[in-house]
């Protein structure tokens, strides 16, 4: 009966969803309140009905109900029970189910957090919200039913794949997601102030929190599938630019731009339509990744089971959506005034530069990504587009976007000139110069690259201080308390995920200039030196897991004939499937990973022969997820503690004005 | 200044051109690689013969003929799959095939055939996979159309079907016997 | 054991190991590089350094030899490209079929360059076009209490002043 309930519960949402998408859209047109009004009570209850059917299904796999199809290819009664309820969204239909679920989230936040929105605005919001529920809803009911029975019931099910059974497949999925879903709601604020005609300062205000939010989840939904690639597949990589990944990093970069060109639109009016237009291509390119993934038309580790007739749908899906939107975007972008005036060095022009390069970077990215499709589709041959074109790539357009990240919060709004620039930041100048020439000294090797990321990386942090020390300098109140107090938190934000950027940019730079990667063949009670550390091999015994059967090996690392720590690499043989895993151990350091991992036994029959081992050292590796959670943080800390901004919005409305008048 | 009003019109440009290769994608499998070695000359080997170790076959020993090659082992299992459709080929006496066991043990190759018919002309033992990776093999099974003059002008991977082999093998076989 | 005695025991293990292993490592460094730019046909999203399918073994043994017969890793690509085509090299190479990947980027930064200088320029001087009502509209939402989540720049607004 549950699985019944849930389906049913997935047709009701999908009329909910039908009627929040037409009477508000129109009772904003006859400005009828009552009508209007369905909007929240609409979503409201499509929220309700979407995680009613989340937790049945979520109920199937937690009782292990074979006689569920999606539970019998995914389950298995061995798989310990946060595995069983992460398995809810390891399959096709499971994590479109939570998509929905994310999806109607969302707009259950907007319709609370939105009393004091225009009615009209609010009415053509979740109405938009409700349109993108439909196409979702749809699909997962005519081609991607979770529900559907199998009968006979199977005794046993097929169990999840191996590779999810990690505690990164209960956290990624739902973050990850609920950045790429949370960008409808800037979505929706862009369409329903498109079909109101009316850019203005309400849109950009309300539309900027929710962006920030969005932002956040997703760089940390991004991270955490990064750590797990890096720990899971053996490799000690954190980023391979599979089409996958760019298929999520696409729509961070276009947040990204979208995070800061909002800023302009609502302080100073300017690039109105610029940031309307982000706002679309940043949920588009959500939609476009949705379709990669699901359709079979790039080969990725990540891919689901594909299916041509599930490509056709959301493709189609795709096309009505943004199509639709661009059309409507072409109609009436051209009519929105142009903002306030700014010098061509000022932090409207910064912003821009900030906007075009993360614009070129998200193209590139898109580009490389699709290339292959494009040479295949026009039949002129086939290639791979890997990490060396990405590498050669993007990081020149990164090294202009990051000299930026230091200069744009120090720099005014109309004008910034380049004395005053130069007065703010000469020191910042002078850290980012010592760092990049003592930096890599200190790593023991003097590297070019490496010099350039770690003046980057230090310019952003000492730059970051310096806008912190020149307000704190200039601001009228006495204490230092009540001159940090003085600040809003958006501005702590900016400049805590602006740190996170610093902090990831010399982890990038230092695990990528430093690595020492070896594969050896260790005999048991042999040892191998890797930077300064000795390995030894004290052999593997077998540990029977809970659904698998593990090989631990055992390996000492000893530094000075002190010991600095025991691993424990594993090679997991999974029983349902007969599938092999690794399992990296890591001692992890905040300056850097020793990373050992187990390749294939060389001799003997495993347990007691020699096997091929890779030994890792990777210098500073954790700063880069650490940076990652920095600029999460600081999105978080933007939106954070919403009565104290009240209050401050009070007082600050007599400066406000005077600002706004001068 | 004419231009002004299309520039609104370049985002939604942009998408339908995207879409429209998104949307030939579909009918495409992305994990088939074509084969660089269609057009050139048939990659050289010497291999024996699996049913008579003591004698070697080479590519130069077809000249003259249109022939096929169809890489096959004993362990795989779409070859299984293909099999009937070969075993029916060979019946027709059209071409001759010729099967590269690929990476096997030659007495679970001869089983094999033994069990479940041998469509081959002759059959060569590729036991260290050499000459499959000349010839740029990749997924076993795949076949060949050689023509007379020694030149690959046909890739197939994968295991044959009704359809590739009645609307595009044979009448490329046909084609090149009548030139 | 005592530790002393393993402690030369992995002296020795690594006296033994180092002459060999140490011509070993700067060939295992070259094709680990090599190797990692390839692409394998058989699992196509993994390198040919990582896969473990079989194609890709021998692969590497052939990869292996053609570098111990003194082949230069261009050749050794060249030498699978000829087999398998550019789909091999993660590293798509420059040709008229791929200009638009490579040129593609830096053609767009020139534009984008150019749209900001022109954008820089033309808003120096301000426009009517709907900036005070833009303004007015700004200023009204701060007073209104500037509201529910929104308001996430208020203090910065409030800053303003402090700036210019």
């Amino acid at each position: 009966m549950i699985p019944e309930l849930g389906h049913f519960a997935l047709i009701v949402a999908l009329l909910v969803a039908i009627v929040q998408s037409i009477l508000p859209m129109v009772g904003a047109a006859r400005r009828d309140h009552a009508l209007m009004g369905v909007a929240v009570t609409a979503a409201r209850a499509q929220f309700g009905l979407v995680a009613l059917a989340f937790g049945c299904l979520m109920w199937s796999f937690a009782t292990s109900d074979f006689s569920v199809a999606n539970v019998a290819a995914n389950s298995n009664t061995h798989l310990p029970l946060r595995y069983r309820l992460a398995a809810t969204w390891g399959s096709h239909e499971g994590s479109l189910l939570l998509w929905s679920l994310m999806l109607a989230g969302w707009g259950l936040a907007v319709s609370v957090f939105s009393r004091n929105l225009p009615q009209v605005l609010r009415a053509r919001v979740l109405a938009v919200l409700g349109m993108v529920a439909i196409g979702f809803l749809l699909f997962l009911l005519t081609t991607s039913d979770p529900f559907t029975r199998l009968f006979p019931a199977p005794p046993e099910g097929r169990d999840l794949n191996p590779l999810l059974q990690d505690p990164g497949m209960v956290a990624h999925p739902p973050m990850l997601y609920m950045g790429y879903v949370g960008f409808s709601v800037a979505f929706a604020f862009a369409i329903a102030a498109l079909i109101g005609g009316r850019l203005d300062a309400a849109w950009a205000r309300w539309s900027r929190p929710w962006t920030t939010v969005a932002w956040s989840f997703l760089t940390i939904g991004i991270a955490l599938g990064s750590i797990w690639a890096y720990y899971t597949l053996g490799w000690g990589g954190w980023w391979f630019w599979d089409p996958v990944e760019n298929a999520s990093f696409m729509p961070w970069l276009a947040g990204t731009a979208l995070i800061h060109s909002l800023a302009v639109t609502e302080k100073r009016g300017a690039f109105r339509s610029w940031t309307v237009l982000l706002a679309i291509v940043a949920f588009s390119l959500s939609l476009i990744g949705t379709f990669l993934v699901r359709s079979g038309v790039l080969t990725s580790v990540h891919a689901f089971a594909t299916d041509p007739a599930r490509g056709l749908f959301i493709l189609a899906f795709l096309a009505v959506v943004i199509g639709s939107s661009l059309v409507l975007y072409a109609l009436r972008a051209g009519a929105v005034g142009a903002g306030g005036a700014f010098a061509p060095l000022s932090r409207e022009s910064l912003l821009l530069g900030n906007n075009v390069l993360l614009v070129v970077a998200l193209a590139s990215v898109l580009l490389g990504t699709l290339y292959p499709l494009f040479v295949d589709a026009l039949a002129v041959g086939k290639i791979s587009v890997g990490p060396p074109y990405f590498d050669t790539v993007f990081y020149p357009l990164m090294a202009p976007l990051l000299f930026l990240v230091g200069v744009g919060p120090v720099a005014a709004w109309r004008r910034a000139p380049l004395p005053e620039l130069w007065t703010r930041l000469r020191w910042a100048a002078g850290v980012a110069v010592v760092a990049a020439v003592l930096g890599p000294v200190a790593m023991g090797r003097w590297k070019p690259l490496v010099a350039l990321g770690l003046l980057l990386a230090a310019w952003i942090a000492a730059a970051t201080f310096a806008a912190l020390a020149h307000r704190l300098r200039h601001a009228p109140q006495r204490t230092l308390a009540a001159k940090l107090g003085a600040n809003a938190p958006a501005w702590y934000g900016m400049l805590l995920a602006h740190l996170g950027v610093a902090v990831f940019v010399a982890g990038v730079t230092l695990v990528k200039g430093y690595e020492i990667e070896r594969d050896v063949r260790l005999d048991v009670g042999q040892s191998v030196v890797v930077a300064g550390d000795t390995y030894t091999f004290r052999g593997v015994t077998a540990v029977p897991g809970p659904n698998y059967d593990a090989l631990v090996a055992t390996i000492d690392v000893t530094r000075a004939n002190r010991e600095v720590t025991t691993l424990h690499p594993q090679k997991r043989t999974f029983r349902a499937s007969g599938q092999a895993m690794t399992e990296a151990s890591i001692e992890r350091g905040i300056g850097g990973d020793h990373y050992v991992s187990l390749g294939e036994p060389i001799t003997g029959s495993g347990a007691s022969g020699a096997w091929a081992v890779r030994i890792y050292v990777k210098p500073f590796v954790d700063w880069i997820w650490g940076g990652c959670l920095l600029m999460a943080l600081g999105g978080f800390t933007a939106v954070a503690d919403r009565r104290y901004r009240l209050a401050r919005a009070r007082r600050a409305e007599p400066a406000a004005a005077l600002a706004a008048s001068t | 200044m004419t231009l002004k009003p299309l520039r609104w019109l370049i985002p939604v440009v942009v998408f339908a051109v995207i879409a429209g290769f998104l949307y030939a994608g579909l009918f495409r499998d992305p994990r088939e690689v074509p084969s660089p070695l269609v057009g050139k000359q048939a990659p050289a080997f010497s291999l024996a013969e699996l049913h008579a170790p003591d004698r070697h076959l080479s590519p130069a020993d077809m000249r003259g003929q249109v022939w096929l090659l169809n890489v096959w082992a004993s362990w795989c299992v779409s070859c299984r799959e293909e099999h009937p459709l070969l075993v029916a080929l060979a019946k027709t006496e059209l071409v001759p095939i010729i099967g590269l066991d690929y990476k096997d043990k030659p007495g679970d190759g001869r089983a094999w055939l033994t069990d479940n018919g041998n469509p081959y002309a002759k059959s060569v033992m590729d036991t260290d996979g050499r000459a499959g990776i000349d010839w740029g093999v990749y997924g076993v099974p795949e076949t060949f159309v050689v023509d007379r003059a020694g030149v690959i002008r046909y890739k197939q991977i994968g295991p044959l079907t009704e359809q590739a082999l009645k609307q595009t093998i044979l009448p490329l076989v046909r084609r090149l016997q009548a030139s | 054991m005592s530790v002393t005695r393993r402690l030369l025991l992995a002296a020795c293990v690594a006296i033994v190991l180092a002459p060999t292993a140490h011509a070993d490592d700067a060939l295992d460094l070259r094709l680990r590089h090599l190797e990692s730019g390839l692409r394998c046909l058989v699992c196509q999203n993994q390198t040919l350094a990582e896969s473990d399918a079989d194609l890709a073994a021998d692969l590497r043994r052939e990869v292996r030899e053609l570098a111990l017969a003194g082949r230069s890793d261009d050749e050794i690509r060249h030498y699978l490209v000829a087999r398998y085509g550019d789909f091999v090299l993660y590293d798509p190479p420059l040709k008229p079929v791929t200009w638009l990947l490579w040129f593609g980027p830096f053609a767009l930064l020139a534009v984008g360059a150019a749209a900001w200088v022109a954008v820089g320029r033309n808003r120096r001087r301000s426009r009517p076009d709907g900036a005070a009502e833009f303004e007015a509209e700004a200023r009204r939402l701060l007073r209104a209490g500037a509201t529910a989540p929104a308001e996430a720049g208020s203090g910065d607004a409030a800053r303003k002043p402090l700036d210019a």
